[in-house]
């Protein structure tokens, strides 16, 4: 039973528009030649739109359906008040270009968030407007560039990169016109100082550190890095894909992290969107705050007795715009709502839970799969998803199998640096039955994977459809669904 | 099953092929290459005209989930390339040394030939490699 | 307030098994020295009292709902249909990540590849990606994948001055990194004139239309002049416009690019929007961002899954085509339930009032005294006005004294225009509206 394309269940003359009728006497139209001849959108009643749709989610798996230890994405459940916070009138119905004067609410709200952003990184100030993670990586690399730009220091070009990074590290780095140099972990997956040392001269723009890494651990050379870099003449950008362990834990900026982003849909509780919209403001130092992007709220005090007002301002020597507007606001609103909620005691207070489910869940499962770097975790760690003794089992089996004992799989084959990885973060909004539930269907997993392995091989078998044929998929590109032709009449 | 290595080519060891017809050559990636990348999707070409180092990139061959750049075993200039790719990249799995060949190229300096391997000497690196 | 479930007797009963004796202890490979440090953040807040305190901020904004707002310039009040939050607001959808397992993920793949669908149809265009973050970036990408069509050996970007300022700022900010050399000035006033400063150094030519002060562009023989040069033609456009308008695609564009917020988005006081790209697709290889293909599963059944993905961040790293790893899904959903909502009638049902009412606006306002239209040349839902006192200065009078949110004041994005305005119309703004505002206009001029 496949749901039908919207298209498919388009009959002509059908509508689910209820729109006014014009009320102007009519203006001729534009020349024939502008005109557009036919429009080939759906045609559907409300009610097949409304099943449709609903039938369509039901096809998908959820934080609220289930635990999603979807590694390095802080799958963790998003707070129902973000939602209706993020659907008052009144904040969202004001459009971007309006007075600043008659956005106060908006402004100040903004404000706020950017100044607690500040105060958990340890930063002088931040900016909301990147979009999502990625392009917040592009921003701080951008600043740096900017930075050293301004110093008369252009021959820096290279920025470093751990093999354990995400992909997104060196595709920014490109993108920003620096050349990305990729350095390898330790055997404890820190930085190797031995692979950093060559790279400590005048060509250095930067590094780009996740902290935990990817693999979910504490770098325990951070700081020492951060040193050196900073010695060499580079600066450090922080990936703060992984601040979930962090919150009220450290200050990034005082490890030396120059500048850093936050995933708001990650670690501040803002729904991913089924892949979007995120945000990823930017937290900077004393030395890159002015480069920040904008326009950034700014506050200015009242005179005695008077509101503080707000205003919108570039910084000093800002990179520029990296978005229209001032950043994912709705989003932003969510953040607001879960920090202010929070406050100091409460993130610290997820932080911690996030990183004591993490180490529970890697102690139930230590010797179930390979766990290659064994030691104390942050929010995640990563296990092999390989067994000694069940020779044809690789990690996606596992991850499809996962699938039928009603879990979201782990995130597998990240980081590239551990074979067959399956990389697990439980988020501290899961309660300690269902970990030892999901510990317990892997452990199930590992058994079937010795008896039975043809159950993970063609696994799933419970979900909406069977494992897909990718490789027609990339070779038969059908990007579009096209109407079939009728067969003709004789 | 043994890898297939014809007798009539030169081997370079990131496992690109090259078969020698005077000063001009064709240029493909090996079985051993084509089965390790599993089924091929698509295959990004260079155009006529275009000059490359030997051991430079001059293609990206795609699986589902890999991209692997493939070098030049030696200089040259892109003189024809196998158009046919495009609707059927499958045929580098299915005759890498035949209807799955990448480009033919101008040899620029024919004694760099000599740096590449022999189909003997390919065999044996490709036991080295396990 | 949290959302932790764990009681402090499973914590005890956690520790235990992993086998430290104090959650502080998990944390001792962060230096001590800087462990645990004072954040300083408002006290928490209950449910009740963060909701209030959002609603103050609210009482202190000027919404526009139930206000008659005539600000547009990429971001405009369109009518949201209540089926598109209903759907969005399924939590199946939002609380879902990226569809990276395809099999549990169908809902979230098949919504895209519908979206895909309409927007390869509205454009005119054959492949449509899942989407980019807004008009501005899908204009900053779709620069990038020019050079990247050219293979970097053409540095040059001719972008029409009538394109969005903002956007050329942002594409700007984007590339200063890179060789690209953004040509945005000193090309001329007319298409003819932007086509011929494409020279064999062009990698392609930007142009939005209707452009950014609303009027309607002719773009024939665009694409011809700009392929002989051998670049692409990049054309902007308001997807409204697309009810009533000839699509780029068959006026030849190679990639057609907008801000999706029209499309059952709102306006969210600036984001999240919605950049949706299209392109031909011989350069699908090039494009960046998500897409969604069509396969089947090992019954033979028909799926969706993630494709093209050797050209992403993932995997390509350094050499991807950009580092975007998201799209806007849940707004490429409300993207979909719009287009599909309205369907055929409904989006040229849209587009004509937005037409007939901008127009019906227009020669009012035309005829007022003191007040004049900027040039004569066909527009769609926006129109320039020339105004006897400064738009600043008008505007807070249309609010104060009657309730009204004018136009976009020109001098904020270009230098000297002080007293122009650029009006938008939709259908959000009934005869009784317009007429409102025509005899604000009037009285403020007095």
């Amino acid at each position: 039973m496949t749901e039908p394309i919207i298209y498919e269940l388009s009959v002509s003359g059908r509508s689910a528009a209820h729109l006014p009728a014009l009320d102007v006497p009519p203006s001729p139209l534009p020349p024939a030649h502008l005109l557009r001849r036919e429009l080939d959108l759906p045609e559907v009643s409300e009610p097949d739109l409304m099943r449709h749709y609903v039938r369509l989610s039901q096809l998908n798996y959820s934080v609220d359906t289930g635990m999603y230890p979807l590694g390095s994405c802080t799958m963790k459940y998003n707070p129902k008040v973000n939602e209706d916070a993020a659907r008052i009138p009144s904040l969202l119905n004001v459009h971007p270009l309006q007075p600043a004067e008659t956005a106060q609410g908006n402004l100040a709200l903004m404000y706020g968030l950017q100044q607690a952003l500040a105060e958990i990184g340890g930063f002088a100030g931040s900016s909301l407007q990147p979009a999502a993670g990625a392009q917040g990586e592009l921003t701080g690399i951008l600043m740096i560039r900017a930075w050293h730009r301004a110093r008369g220091d252009t021959r820096r070009q290279v920025i470093l990169v751990p093999d354990s990074a995400h992909g997104t590290n060196p595709a920014s780095t490109s993108m920003a016109g620096l050349r990305a140099v990729e350095i390898r972990s330790d055997d404890r997956g820190n930085v190797d100082l031995e692979a950093l040392a060559p790279h400590l001269n005048d060509q250095l723009a930067g590094i780009m550190l996740t902290n935990p890494n990817t693999l979910g651990l504490f770098d325990e050379h951070v700081c020492e890095v951060c040193r050196l870099v900073h010695e060499a003449g580079g600066l450090v950008y922080g990936d703060g894909a992984n601040l979930n362990a962090l919150m009220g834990i450290v200050k990034p900026a005082q490890l030396g992290i120059d500048v850093m982003h936050f995933n708001l849909h990650k670690t501040f509780s803002t729904p991913h969107g089924g892949g979007g919209p995120g945000a990823g403001p930017v937290g900077a130092g004393e030395r890159l705050v002015d480069y920040l992007p904008g326009p950034i709220a700014v506050r200015k005090e009242g005179r005695e007795g008077d509101q503080a007002r707000y205003t919108l301002r570039m910084p000093a020597h800002s990179i520029g715009r990296m978005k229209a507007h001032y950043g994912h606001f709705a989003v932003l609103v969510r953040a607001y709502t879960y920090m202010r909620m929070l406050g100091a005691e409460g993130l610290r207070a997820s932080s911690e839970a996030a990183v004591l489910n993490a180490n529970y869940l890697q102690a139930l499962l230590r010797g179930v799969f390979p766990l290659p770097h064994d030691r104390t975790c942050m929010h995640e760690f990563v296990l092999e998803g390989r067994l000694a003794d069940a020779p044809g089992i690789r990690a996606l089996d596992i991850a499809k199998r996962l699938m039928d004992y009603g879990y979201h799989p782990p995130t597998n084959y990240f980081p590239l640096i551990v074979p067959e990885a399956l990389m697990i973060e439980p988020t501290e909004t899961e309660s300690k039955q269902e970990l030892d539930r999901f510990a317990s269907a892997l452990r199930s997993i590992a058994e079937e994977a010795r008896r039975e392995p043809e159950l993970l091989h063609n696994a799933p078998i419970s979900a909406p459809v069977r494992r897909l044929d990718e490789v027609r998929a990339a070779r038969d590109l059908v990007l579009s669904w096209t109407r079939p032709t009728r067969p003709a009449e004789d | 099953m043994a890898t297939n290595i014809p007798a009539d080519c030169l081997y370079a060891e990131n496992h690109e092929w090259i078969r020698v017809a005077g000063d001009t050559a064709r240029v493909g990636i090996s079985d051993h290459a084509q089965d390790e990348l599993t089924d091929v999707v698509y295959v990004e070409l260079p155009e006529v005209g275009d000059s490359f180092a030997q051991g430079a990139p001059f293609a990206v061959v795609e699986s589902v989930k890999a991209a692997s750049d493939v070098f030049l075993p030696v200089a040259g200039e892109i003189i024809a390339i196998n158009e046919d790719l495009a609707d059927t990249p499958e045929a580098v799995n299915e005759e890498p040394y035949g209807k799955g060949w990448f480009v033919e190229i101008r040899i620029s300096n024919p004694d760099e030939l000599s740096s590449l391997m022999t189909p003997e000497a390919y065999a044996a690196y490709l036991e080295t490699l396990g | 307030m949290t959302y932790l479930p764990l009681t402090d007797r499973e914590r005890v009963e956690m520790l235990a098994r992993i086998g430290v004796p104090s959650t502080e202890t998990l944390f001792q490979a962060v230096p001590e020295e800087v462990r645990y440090p004072e954040l300083r953040l408002p006290a928490p807040l209950s449910e009740p009292e963060i909701l209030a305190e959002l609603r103050a901020l609210g009482a202190q904004n000027v919404a526009v709902t139930d206000r008659a707002c005539f600000l547009g310039a990429g971001a405009c009040n369109h009518f949201v249909p209540s089926i598109v939050a209903h759907i969005t607001s399924r939590s199946e959808f939002y609380t879902a990540y990226t569809p990276y397992q395809p099999e549990i993920s169908q809902g979230t793949l098949q919504v895209i590849f519908e979206y895909q669908t309409m927007i390869a149809r509205l454009t005119g265009m054959d492949v449509s990606n899942a989407s980019h973050y807004d008009g501005a970036t899908a204009l900053a990408e779709s620069l990038i994948m020019a050079q990247g069509v050219a293979r970097g050996r053409r540095s040059r970007a001719v972008l029409a001055p009538s394109v969005n300022p903002v956007y050329r700022e942002v594409a700007r900010t984007y590339l200063q990194g890179t060789d690209v050399e953004i040509i945005d000035e000193g090309c001329g006033v007319t298409p003819q004139d932007w086509a011929a400063a494409v020279d064999d150094r062009t990698a392609c030519l930007v142009v939005q239309t209707p452009d950014f002060y609303g009027r309607i562009l002719d773009l024939r023989g665009i694409a011809e002049a700009v392929h002989a040069r051998g670049a692409l033609l990049i054309v902007l456009v308001d997807p409204i416009s697309l009810g009533m308008l000839v699509p780029p695609g068959a006026l030849g564009a190679d990639i057609v690019i907008g801000d999706g917020q029209p499309l059952g988005i709102g306006l969210q006081y600036g984001g999240p929007y919605l950049g949706f790209f299209a392109c031909r697709a011989e350069h699908v290889r090039r494009m960046s961002g998500r897409v969604v293909g069509q396969t089947v599963d090992v019954e033979g059944k028909r799926g969706f899954v993630m494709t093209l993905v050797t050209r992403e961040q993932h995997i390509r790293r350094e050499k991807a085509t950009s580092n975007i790893c998201t799209n806007q899904g849940l707004n490429v959903l409300a993207a979909a339930v719009y287009l599909s909502a309205l369907g055929r009638s409904g989006l040229s049902q849209v587009a004509n009032l937005c037409y007939q009412r901008a127009h019906y606006a227009a020669s009012a306002i035309d005829a007022l005294p003191g007040y004049s239209l900027d040039g004569d040349g066909l527009f769609f839902k926006e129109f320039v006005v020339h105004c006897p006192l400064p738009v600043q200065e008008l505007n807070r009078r249309l609010l104060d004294e009657f309730d009204i949110i004018g136009g976009l004041d020109l001098s904020t994005v270009e230098a000297g225009r002080e007293r122009d305005m650029l009006v938008c119309v939709t259908e959000m703004n009934p005869r009784a509206q317009i007429d409102r505002l025509v005899a604000a206009l009037a009285e403020v001029a007095k």
